[in-house]
Parts: structure tokens; sequence; C-alpha cells
């Protein structure tokens, strides 16, 4: 059983059934097509779970398969996952059935077949994005992934969505190329000490001149800025949700844009540690930034999936800062983040889109009062939005803690910074909610009703996960602490030992 | 004086002699048979001569002498005026190939509706009671087929060439029957025959700076052959500015040939001017047999000289790429935006020209930059041939619609052929998955290891751009709404034949196939090995 290719399987499921679904339109109904999509995306999010099932959490990386690829080039396809990728994979496959439900009839004035095989071909090649342990491949899928995001963006949507694919698909493609440029400097290097190749096993085994690495992580930390996004190369993000579906969003947001914090863990950290320690100032300045400055543009927007889209300017800031605190509780929290941060946003936007639909606007200063038409809309939307304010008992508090004591362990005033972030955080959420949903209802909301049972059924598993990771998050954190552990060992940084009164150490021992 | 007969070994030649004859013969036909029955020899003649060339090559090339433990392999024949060697046949094999399409394309009936896309008899003025009467009784120039085979016999013999005669000769037999081609469009013929005036005299005056330049370095080494000439460069014999200025001038000369800026200008009015089909087979073949003859005389002769001339390239490369890239972006017509993407593409191949190296500053299984270019230049013909053959395709009722305003919402009206030419312009953007991709890479990689780290960055910078107006046309086919410009009628495609559609498919097939296996073709392109000297 242990030779079986699960993750090759894994990838390629979702890739058939992107074409199988792009064909058919040819056969009948466009509901067959999306009942394709749908079965197709259960499919795969079975075998997740039995990779997880089989995944060893003190084992390091497992499932490998190696096989050469491009021999001249020294590259292999190369696929593995830890307890970082095993978390992103489990949080792909289990996204996308749900934004198939929630957006059952997103594209039907459009076409459907397109829409569902574009999301199909997205998950495959995002699949292979947290699997790949080849660097070339792992370049390869992560700009293949824009095409299909590229078309989801640009095809369906708002008015503008065309300017917002090209600028969406401009930045990403002007990251991937300065990451290209690196990619390519990794060869070279890689060939001047022996043998050339990308398997990252080989890389980090390299040893690399001091300019050569600084430069060469610059070069991927760049790609993963613009991915995350950071500040200051965010501005695709808040068009690209605007004018997107919610459905798309959810997608890139809670699962693209994790590819560059994913990238900066397993790429920049486990390739380039002494530059990574090198470059922690500047990059914890930029993660504070974000935090405080995302915050800050989000409570000013009027547009709730610009909002939604830049509040997660902020969150990326707290992942990107748990990162770079170097320490375990930070690496731990911040994979934590990715995956409530994912939840936590999808549930928000998709209710979000629910909203959308029924009032006919996205404006805020339009929408009032519709508590009182859509109580479980707006009382899902309320434990959405807490859980992203990081209240106690929701998942995301358990994540934020972390890498708040991460923070503080830096340098007390990178904590007092981030803090902010969360008070901000706050006053976007509950304004958001006391604008939108509380007052009274006005005439000609007769019409709006409560969410219908295909709605709730895509919403209710985000917040159920929501509370029950508030709860118990130690299934996570099992599978990631070993990860986080060996990947800052081999960064050569060890925790800080807890100061403890001398006579206490001595009851202890 | 005697008189000794040279020696020809005609087993190696024979794919280019077989193309030179068929060329020969299709003269005959064109006098002899009568004119109804010219259209079916002459087509199927070209396509049978190429594809036994082709066929030829393979077998040549299966069978070259081994030199140096594979570091090279080949002969050099007929009195060492013609290098037989791997990177030669590996470039006659792909010109070969996109000499085959360029048949099917100028074979093509259907999409001007019986008759083919060249003038029906270019002595009429355009506009004439002539032009109508040539029109209404359907005449056709069937000399299209020989110019072809002369123009790839040319093609053929420019990368093989071991001395600056035949170089000069090679370059002059392929460009002829280019200048007369690019003539002979059947539609807004002014504009056909304005683009072949430009490009003869621009050609012309290019071909003099060549010949300049040869005559300047044989009077630095006193040979005209390679071999010496490296020689003499090692030595450092006579006077260093004879060689410099040579040098440069046979630079321009070769330049000019493959588009490279400041001597790009004639790349987009001929791009546009010509038939579609002779710019397609033009724009994957001249730079192919431009790019080896640039590669073979930089390598072979001036090798040992690179000091001098990479600085010089250096600065080519990055006034093209940027040249290209920024003039593409404010294009209208599809065949311009082409057009100067292709001098763009020429900056990157230039990238790879100048990454060369010492057999023994490469580590083992590095790849090299001969074998990077020839990758590149593989992946580019693809992409421009199956380009320009889906250009021929959308038309309106004045024949091909070329500017973007008709190419408003394609991807809705014919979601196939627009996506199929989406996917070519991503292979051009050097999109993942697609066999640009990997050529550019090569190229970069081949660059930064020689230590061209400026040009790379160079390089990075005008893909972003280049990347732009790629992806604008695709954001024309398939996002835009709304109707057309006033006065304006949007471009249909017309459904072609199956020469057409064979082209299309086999540049899609290869696109896909090189971007996702490109092993074995780079691997190839390893095998052939280094010039012969």
């Amino acid at each position: 059983m242990n030779d079986f290719p699960w993750l090759t399987v894994l990838i390629a499921v979702p890739l058939a059934g992107a074409v199988l679904t792009a064909l058919t339109p040819r056969f009948g109904a466009a509901t067959l097509s999306k009942q394709v999509a749908l079965l197709v995306s259960l499919v795969t999010l079975v075998i997740g779970i039995l990779i997880a099932t089989q995944y060893d959490a003190g084992d390091g990386m497992q499932l490998t398969e190696t096989h050469t690829w491009i021999k001249p080039l020294g590259v292999h396809y190369a696929l593995g996952v830890d307890g970082l990728g095993l978390l992103m994979i489990l949080l792909t496959v289990a996204l996308v059935p749900i934004v198939f439900v929630a957006s059952w009839h997103e594209a039907d004035d459009r076409s459907p077949a397109a829409f569902f095989a574009w999301a199909l071909a997205l998950e495959a090649f995002a699949l292979c994005v947290f699997a790949a342990t080849d660097v070339f491949l792992f370049y390869v899928v992560f700009e293949a992934t824009l095409i299909p995001a590229y078309f989801l963006i640009g095809g369906f949507g708002r008015e503008g969505r065309a300017f917002a694919a090209l600028k969406f698909l401009m930045y990403q493609l002007g990251g991937g190329l300065v990451l290209l440029a690196a990619v390519i400097g990794l060869y070279v290097v890689s060939s001047d000490a022996g043998t050339p190749s990308y398997l990252l096993s080989d890389l980090q085994q390299l040893d690399m001149s001091t300019t050569a690495e600084r430069w060469l992580f610059v070069g991927f930390m760049v790609a993963f800025i613009v991915k995350a996004p950071l500040f200051p190369l965010h501005t695709w993000l808040a068009d690209t949700t605007e004018k997107a579906t919610p459905g798309t969003s959810v997608l890139l947001v809670c699962v693209l844009d994790k590819i560059g914090t994913f990238g900066m863990l397993r790429f920049c950290l486990g390739m380039f540690p002494n530059a990574s320690q090198w470059a922690t100032p500047v990059v914890i300045v930029l993660a504070l930034i974000s935090i405080v400055y995302g915050a800050f543009l989000a409570i000013g927007q009027d547009d709730i999936l610009r909002l939604i889209g830049l509040t997660s300017l902020s969150h990326f800031g707290f992942i990107t800062l748990g990162i770079f605190a170097l320490t375990t509780q930070g690496g731990s929290g911040s994979i934590l983040y990715m995956v409530n941060h994912g939840v936590g946003t999808a549930a928000l936007f998709l209710l979000a889109g629910y909203l959308i639909r029924r009032k006919g606007t996205s404006l805020i200063s339009e929408i009032t009062g519709v508590e009182s038409r859509a109580p479980v809309l707006a009382g899902l939307f309320l434990v959405a939005g807490l859980a992203t304010l990081g209240l106690p008992g929701l998942s995301q508090f358990v994540s934020e803690i972390l890498v708040m004591i991460a923070a503080f362990d830096y340098h007390w005033w990178v904590g007092a910074v981030a803090v902010t972030g969360i008070v901000l955080a706050a006053i976007y959420v509950l304004w958001l909610y006391q604008r939108t949903m509380t007052g009274p209802s006005v005439p000609g909301d007769e019409g709006i009703r409560d969410l219908d049972r295909r709605e709730l059924a895509a919403v209710v598993p985000l917040v159920a996960a929501l509370v029950f990771f508030g709860f118990v998050p130690m299934p996570m954190l099992h599978a990631v602490n070993p990860t986080v552990e060996s990947l800052l060992q081999h960064v050569g940084v060890t925790d800080d030992p807890p100061t403890v009164p001398a006579a206490e150490t001595e009851e202890g021992h | 004086m005697d008189f000794t007969k040279p020696t020809i070994e005609y087993a190696d030649l024979w794919p280019m002699l077989v193309v030179y004859g068929v060329a020969c013969l299709g003269v005959l036909v064109e006098a002899f048979l009568p004119r109804e029955r010219r259209f079916g020899v002459q087509s199927l003649l070209a396509g049978a001569g190429l594809v036994a060339a082709l066929v030829g090559t393979i077998l040549v090339g299966r069978d070259l002498d081994v030199l140096g433990d594979g570091a090279a392999r080949g002969t050099i024949d007929v009195e060492g005026t013609i290098a037989i060697d791997g990177p030669a046949l590996f470039l006659w094999g792909i010109i070969l190939v996109f000499a085959i399409g360029g048949v099917l394309l100028f074979a093509e009936r259907r999409l001007e509706g019986g008759v083919s896309s060249f003038a029906g008899q270019a002595a009429a003025l355009p506009g004439t009671e002539a032009e109508r009467q040539a029109s209404t009784r359907g005449l056709e120039h069937t000399e299209v087929y020989p110019l072809l085979m002369f123009a790839v016999g040319g093609m053929m013999l420019f990368p093989a060439a071991n001395d600056l005669l035949t170089m000069f000769v090679a370059l002059e037999v392929l460009s002829l029957p280019l200048y007369l081609l690019c003539g002979l469009a059947r539609r807004r013929r002014l504009l056909s025959q304005e683009a072949a005036m430009k490009y003869f005299m621009l050609g012309a005056f290019s071909s003099g700076f060549f010949i300049y330049g040869i005559a300047l370095v044989y009077g630095f080494a006193g040979s005209m052959q390679f071999a010496d000439i490296n020689e003499a460069v090692r030595n450092d014999l006579g006077n260093d500015a004879l060689l410099l200025i040579g040098l440069g001038m046979m630079s321009v000369g070769l330049l000019f040939k493959v588009g490279a800026a400041p001597f790009h200008q004639w790349t987009p009015d001929v791009y546009q001017g010509a038939p579609t089909a002779v710019t397609a087979f033009m724009a994957a073949g001249t730079k192919i047999a431009a790019f080896g003859a640039l590669l073979r005389l930089f390598y072979v002769a001036f090798g040992s000289d690179r000091w001098t001339w990479q600085p010089m390239l250096w600065v080519i490369a990055i006034l093209t790429m940027v040249v290209g890239a920024v003039l593409a972006v404010v294009q209208t017509d599809m065949k311009r935006m082409l057009a100067y993407s292709s001098v763009a593409h020429t900056g990157f191949l230039l990238t790879g020209v100048l990454g060369v190296q010492q057999a023994t500053e490469l580590s083992d299984g590095e790849i090299t930059s001969l074998q990077a270019v020839l990758f590149y230049l593989t992946t580019y013909g693809f992409a421009m041939i199956g380009a320009f053959a889906v250009v021929t395709l959308v038309r309106d009722s004045g024949g091909e619609a070329t500017t973007f305003a008709r190419w408003q919402g394609l991807g809705r009206r014919s979601p196939l052929v627009a996506g199929l030419f989406a996917f070519f312009l991503l292979s051009m953007a050097g999109i993942p998955l697609t066999a640009g991709f990997v050529g550019k890479w090569a190229v970069f990689t081949v660059a930064l290891s020689a230590g061209a780290w400026p040009v790379v960055i160079a390089a990075i910078l005008c893909s972003i751009v280049a990347v732009f107006f790629y992806v604008r046309v695709i954001v024309l086919m398939f996002f835009v709404d709304g109707d057309p410009a006033p006065g304006g009628e949007l471009a249909v495609v017309t459904r072609p034949s199956v020469l057409t559609s064979a082209t299309i498919v086999v540049g899609v097939a290869a696109t896909l196939v090189l971007g996702v296996v490109p092993g074995p073709v780079l691997d190839l392109a390893g095998h052939a090995g280094q010039f012969l000297r």
C-alpha cells in the first residue's frame, strides 16, 4: 500500500475532472457539469482524508514519489507531504466542494461548465504546489495556477473584471518572473557545486556563498510577498476580490494566497536559512505595516468584498510575522493561522456573496437591517466575523495568541504594534455588522428570504470547523509541531528557554 | 596549372542537394506544364522534396563520426567549405519541419475561395484592368514553390557554411527568393510591394556591410576558412583594427537578418505586408538559419576572441529586448504585434548566444549555450508558425482582419481557434507547461551561468512587459464585451482545409509536448555536440 502514488492520484483526479467537466455541455443539461464537478471534488476530498489517515506526524516527508522528469535540467517530478503540506492539502480539498455548493448558480448566466472546470484545474495545480518537493516543479505549477485563476476572475464576476484579471495576472506574473530569476540562479549555484539538481533535499545541503544566498532569498521572497500579499505589493488584492465572484475569491484568498506563506516556510526558511535570519527585521517591519495598514484600509471600505479582501492583508501580516519570528510558537501559530484564516475568510466571503445576491448591491451604505429579515444569515455572519477578530473559543484565537507570543518574544514593540491589529479588527468587523445587519429593515426588503438549504450546507461546515478547532486545536498542532521543529533546527535557531525562578527549577528536577 | 577536382561528399550533403534539385525541377515544371496542372504538381513536388530531405537529414545524422568522446560529431566537407556537424543537422531538421509547414500554408486554397493567397498576376499593377482580369480568370503564381525551395536551400547552407564566402552566398540564396515572396500578396498589394521593396533595399544594404566585413577579416587573417581565422585570432597576428572593424560589419549583416535592434526596422513592415503564409515561414526559417550562422561565426571563427564580442552582444541583446517589448505594447495590428514580439524573442535568443563558456567551465551535465539556443529556436518556430497560421483564418469581407478591433470577442464566437491562439501567445510569453517557458529558462540559465546577470535582469523585466501585450490580446478575445467601433465589422473564423489545420495542430502539439516533456529534444540538442572547427 505504501507504494501507491497517493499524491499523484490526488492531483490527477481533479485535473481529469476538469477536462471531463469541460466536455459535459456536449452531452446534456447544464446541471450535469455541476454535478460531475461536485462529485469529482468530493472524491478528491475523500482521497485527501485517506492521505491524512496514513500520515505519521513524527516521520518528516512522507508518501514521497520521485521520478526524473527533465534530465538535462536536473528536474524531478517529486512529491511528498509534511505537516505543513498536509494541512494545506486538507484545506484545499475541503474548501473546493464547499465553494461548488455555494456557487451553484453563480455562473448560470455565462458558462457553468467553464467555471467549474477552471475551478477544478485550479484545485489540481494548487494541490501539486503544496505537494511539490522539487523547486522547478513547484515553480511550474506555481505559475500554472495563474491561468485558471485568470480565467475565473476574467470570465465570471462583476463589471470591470477584465481589468481586475489583467492587474491580478500582471502582478502575479511579475512576481513569478522574479522567482524565475532566482530559480535559474539556484540551478547555476547547484551546478557549480557539482551535478545540477532541483530536488529540495539536494538544495538544502547546498553550501552557498552569503551573497548568492541573499540574492536568491530576495528573489523568492518578492514572489511570495506578491502572492501572500504583503505591503507594498498588495494592491491587486482588493480589486480582484471586488470584481470576482465570492466563490473565486475564496479559492484565491483562502487557497492560492496561502502559497505565498507556504513558500516562505518551505523554501525561504528551508533553502536559505542564513539569509532568512539576515532579512528578519525587514520582513517583520513589512508584516507589521501590512497588519495595521490593511486593517485601516478595511475600515475605510464601502464595498463588502473589498473589505473582506483587505482584512486578509492584515491577516497575512500576522502569518508572516509568526513565520519570521523564528520560534516554534510563531511557526506553529502561523501554520494554524493559515488554516483558520482559510476557513474563517471563506465563510465571510460566501455569506457576503449570499447577502449581495439578495440585495443586489455590495455597498455597505446601501444595506441595512438584514438581521430582522434573515436572522440565520446575520447570525452566521456574526460568528464568522468574530472568528476573524480572534474571539476566544473560535479557532483563530488559538493561532493569533501563538503568533502574539512569538511577536512579544521577538521584541516587545513588535508585539505592541501587532496587538493594535486585533483592536482594529474588532472595529472593522463589528462596525460592518452594525451597519449592514442591525437597524430597522428598510422598505423593499420584504422579498429577502433567509438562507436556503443549499446555502446552509455550504457555510455550516465552515462555521462548525471554526468552533470545533477553537476548542480542540490539538490535532492540527500535533501534525504541525514536528515539521516546525525540524525546520527551525535547520535554520539554526532554538527557542529561548523560559525564564523561571531558580528555586522552582530545582524543585522540578 | 593543374586543376584538381574538388572532393564533394555527396553522402553527407544529399539532403541539401535534394532541396536544390527540387527547386530547379520546379522551374522546369513552371516552363513546360500547362497552367492548370502546375499547382498540384508544384505543391506535391515541394512537399515530397522537403520530406525526403528531412528523412535524409535524420539518416545522415544517425551515422556522423563521433569526435572527442561525443563532445562533437560530424565532418567538414567540400574542401573545408561546409561543415556537416551535429548543430548543422539539428538546424536542418527544424528548418525542414517549418518549411513543410510553410508549404502546407502556401497550398491552402479554401480560405480565399479556391485560389491561393498569392497574387494572381504579380506583374499587373494594383487596381488596373489587368489585375481584375487575372482575378476573374483565377490565375495564380505557382512559382512560389520553387522560390520557397531555393530559400530553404539557402537556409540550410547558411548555418552549415564553414567559410566566409560560402556564408555570403548562402545569405544571398536565402534572401533573394524571400524578397520576391514578400511582394506577392493577393490582397493589399501595395502594402505587400512596399514591404518587398523595403526588405530588399535594407537587405541589400546589410549584405554590403557583411561583404565589406568579410574583406576586412580576410585582410586580417589571410584566409576565408573559419578554422584559419580562429588560428589567426588566437595568435593575434596582424592588425587588430582590421579584425574589430570587420567583425563589427559582419555582425551588422547577421544582426539585420535575425532582426536585432537597431537593425530591426524592416521587421514590422515586412511581417505585416507579406502574405501571412510567407510571414509564418520566414519568421521561423530565417531566424533559425541566421542564428545558426551567427552562432557558427562567433563560436568557431571568433570563439577565441569572445571578450571582444560578448560585451557588444550584451548591449545589443538588452536593446533588442527593450525595443521589441516596448514597441509591441503600442501596436494595434496583430501581425505587427507579432513582428515586434519576434524582435523581443531575438533579444532572448541573443541572451542565450552570449552565454557561451568554455567546456571546462561547465560542470558535468550542465546545459550549454548552444543547446539552449537550439532548443529555443525549436520552440519559437512552432509557436510562430502556428500563430501566423491562426492569423490567416481570422477574416472579414476584406480578407484577413489583422487589426485588434476586429478580434474583439473572438473567443466567444470561435472558442477553439481563439483558445489555440491564446495557447501560442502563452507559450511566447513563457508560461510554464508550454514550450516557450523551457526555452526561456534555458537561455536565461546559460546567460546567468556565464555571469551576464545584468542581461538576465533586463530579460526578466522585458518578459514582464511581454506578458502584458500577449495577455492584452487574450483579454481582447475573451473578456471584452460590447459593440465594435462604429463602422467596423467583427472578424470571423473561416474554416480552413486540412492543410492549415494540420499546421496548427502540429504547432499546438509540439508546443505542449516540448513544454511538458522537453527532455528528449533538449537531449538531442545536447547530443548534437559542439560546432566542428
